[in-house]
């Protein structure tokens, strides 16, 4: 069923240059329902990384879309996701936020499963009927149901409610050549470092959508930073014009590519991390050019990427890089998972503390800047309350010309995917 | 006999106390001085181990000395926007105890309850400090804050703008 409010949601006029979106799409509870169905329960969503589950029987237990699952590594080694919801009367069979398990046993009644999902014990057997539990009669509805879809693209894990969707290969499409300079910037794989940072704001999940891919706010929004990267390059970094392009990759994701204006762990020093660091950068961007070639590798090095996969996932390739994804919890307020990714190598390295400490300057809740990107979309959330009376966002910024990496491309490409997904017109 | 030798509880927590009046009153330059020059201030990923080495783990806040004096100006900035208009806050120390008493240093426990106010809203911090203190001309100075949030997550704060 195509939302009726989805048609009026937009006020495009292509000849004025002015592309506007409703400011009732953030405030809506009816629009957020409809999100949930047309969107969260279509799209290839985010789950974890890989290097997450690094043994056999490791697990961790998140929400995605508001459903509780189960990642985890089986043990035979497989990466699944199970639903976290007990078949006999739907208590979550696992309650820790992580560990190792080979079996899940519900605290209710003690019906109790593999790690691969299948039912091993139920309550009183004796007391059922003789081929309540037979294989072959309905012995697999006493299993843990798994996603519907679950698929992976280099070590990145998502999942799909809907069994009918696309490959996650074709839904990525041209973003995967994105992810694939992300993650070959590593020789032995690119690793979670540490434990995800779980934080949150009260404000519509499209606003965090929204702004991880704005690079046009970072000098009114985020001046405290820029002068601390100032302090840090000892003046030789310095903001002058952001030099790239913001690129429509389909579906509804889009990056922003533009020459990095601070130190990159991979690999552009900078005079704060000294003489013994610029010996080893260098020798990282020795490696990326025998490996890649010079323009791959310059690229690689010494530009930055912010990324965003359709819906809610952030890969950012930045001053660190990080994978971010936000939960619609209500209309107005989400749950925001980060998690700071490196290359294997770096471990126990003075590169990994590089990475981590320029992760820090910016991202996160106690970061130079995320929180002020935090306050600038609760102030957004706060001030639709005036929708009724000025009820138009504005986002026309480099309407009708070739698009640079301030002008406001990655969100209408967002928006125009959102308007498909609620008109069901996308794959 | 040193300062830090004869150190008794009730002065430590006077320390305590006198550090979160600045914080409460944001005098964040006179609380930088309380430090010293070459300190840490550490708020670990509540996630993990609150003592895994920063340099290898994801924190939420690892500050040396410089970053913890640039955070300090960022806050004294209009364009700090997180918390211009400023928060007001009210820190709560409590539980106030010696975890070890070494040649040179004392390390401090205290509980805290740490209330923020801002934009219409009221968020709760709360958890345990970690106060390694030394004496430094004369004067007692923090060398490393630990602070460990026991919220499961920074839901719904959002956000650790301010020293809580």
């Amino acid at each position: 069923m195509q939302h009726p409010q989805a048609h009026a949601t937009f006020s495009i006029e292509e000849g004025n240059g002015r592309f506007r979106v409703a400011r009732s799409t953030y405030t809506d509870p009816a629009l957020h329902a409809a999100e949930m169905e047309a969107i969260f329960a279509k799209c290839w969503l985010f789950v974890g990384h890989d290097s997450e589950l690094p043994k056999p029987n490791d697990f961790a237990t998140r929400k995605v879309a508001g459903r509780p699952v189960i990642f985890l590594r089986d043990r035979a080694g497989a990466v699944r996701c199970l639903l976290n919801v007990c078949p006999h009367r739907g208590a979550q069979v696992c309650r820790q936020k992580k560990g190792s398990a080979k079996l899940f046993s519900c605290l209710y009644h003690g019906w109790a499963f593999e790690n691969t999902g299948r039912n091993i014990n139920i309550a009183e057997p004796g007391t059922y009927h003789p081929n309540f539990n037979e294989p072959g009669s309905n012995a697999q509805s006493n299993d843990l149901v798994p996603v519907p879809r679950f698929e992976s693209y280099r070590g990145l894990w998502f999942l799909n409610f809907d069994a009918q969707a696309c490959s996650l290969h074709d839904y990525l499409g041209n973003a995967r050549e994105y992810i694939d300079i992300v993650m070959d910037q590593a020789v032995e794989g690119m690793r979670v470092v540490g434990e995800m940072q779980e934080y949150s704001a009260r404000a519509n999940w499209k606003l965090l959508a929204e702004n991880s891919t704005d690079i046009l706010h970072v000098t009114t929004l985020h001046p405290t930073y820029l002068d601390l990267v100032k302090t840090n390059s000892a003046g030789t970094m310095v903001r002058g014009k952001v030099l790239g392009k913001s690129i429509d990759l389909g579906n509804g994701h889009a990056v922003v590519e533009r020459e990095a204006s601070y130190g990159r762990p991979i690999a552009q020093w900078i005079p704060m991390w000294g003489e013994e660091a610029k010996v080893e950068i260098d020798g990282i961007y020795a490696r990326l050019v025998k490996d890649y070639g010079e323009g791959r590798a310059k690229r690689m090095a010494t530009s930055a990427r912010n990324l965003l996969i359709f819906p809610n996932l952030v890969i950012n390739d930045i001053m660190s890089v990080t994978l971010r994804t936000f939960q619609p919890a209500a209309v107005d307020y989400m749950e925001v998972s980060v998690w700071a990714v490196a290359p294997g190598e770096e471990v126990g390295k003075p590169a990994l503390a590089r990475r981590l400490t320029n992760f820090l300057e910016f991202l996160g809740p106690g970061g130079f800047a995320t929180p002020d990107d935090i306050e600038a979309l609760e102030s957004c959330q706060r001030a639709f309350a005036a929708a009724r009376e000025a009820p138009w966002n504005d986002l026309s910024k480099g309407l009708g010309r070739e698009p640079d990496a301030t002008d406001e491309l990655p969100q209408r490409v967002f928006w125009l995917q959102w308007r498909d997904r609620l008109m069901q017109r996308a794959l | 006999m040193s300062l830090l030798a004869s150190l008794t509880r009730p002065e430590a927590e006077d320390f305590l106390i006198l550090e979160a009046s600045l914080l409460n009153e944001w005098k964040l330059e006179e609380w930088r001085a309380l430090f010293t020059e070459e300190c840490r201030y550490l708020v670990p990923n509540m996630n993990g181990d609150p003592y895994a080495p920063p340099e290898s783990s994801l924190y939420l806040i690892a500050d040396d000395g410089h970053h913890l004096t640039e955070r300090v100006k960022r806050l004294g900035k209009k364009t700090a926007h997180a918390e211009y208009p400023r928060s007001r806050t009210r820190r709560l120390i409590s539980n106030v105890r010696f975890l070890e008493r070494g040649a040179g240093k004392v390390k401090v426990e205290s509980s805290f309850i740490t209330y923020r106010s801002n934009q219409g809203v009221t968020d709760t911090f709360f958890g345990r400090h970690e106060h390694c203190l030394v004496e430094c001309d004369g004067a007692l100075r923090i060398e490393e804050k630990r602070t460990i949030l026991d919220m499961e997550a920074l839901r719904p704060q959002g956000r650790l703008s301010i020293i809580v």
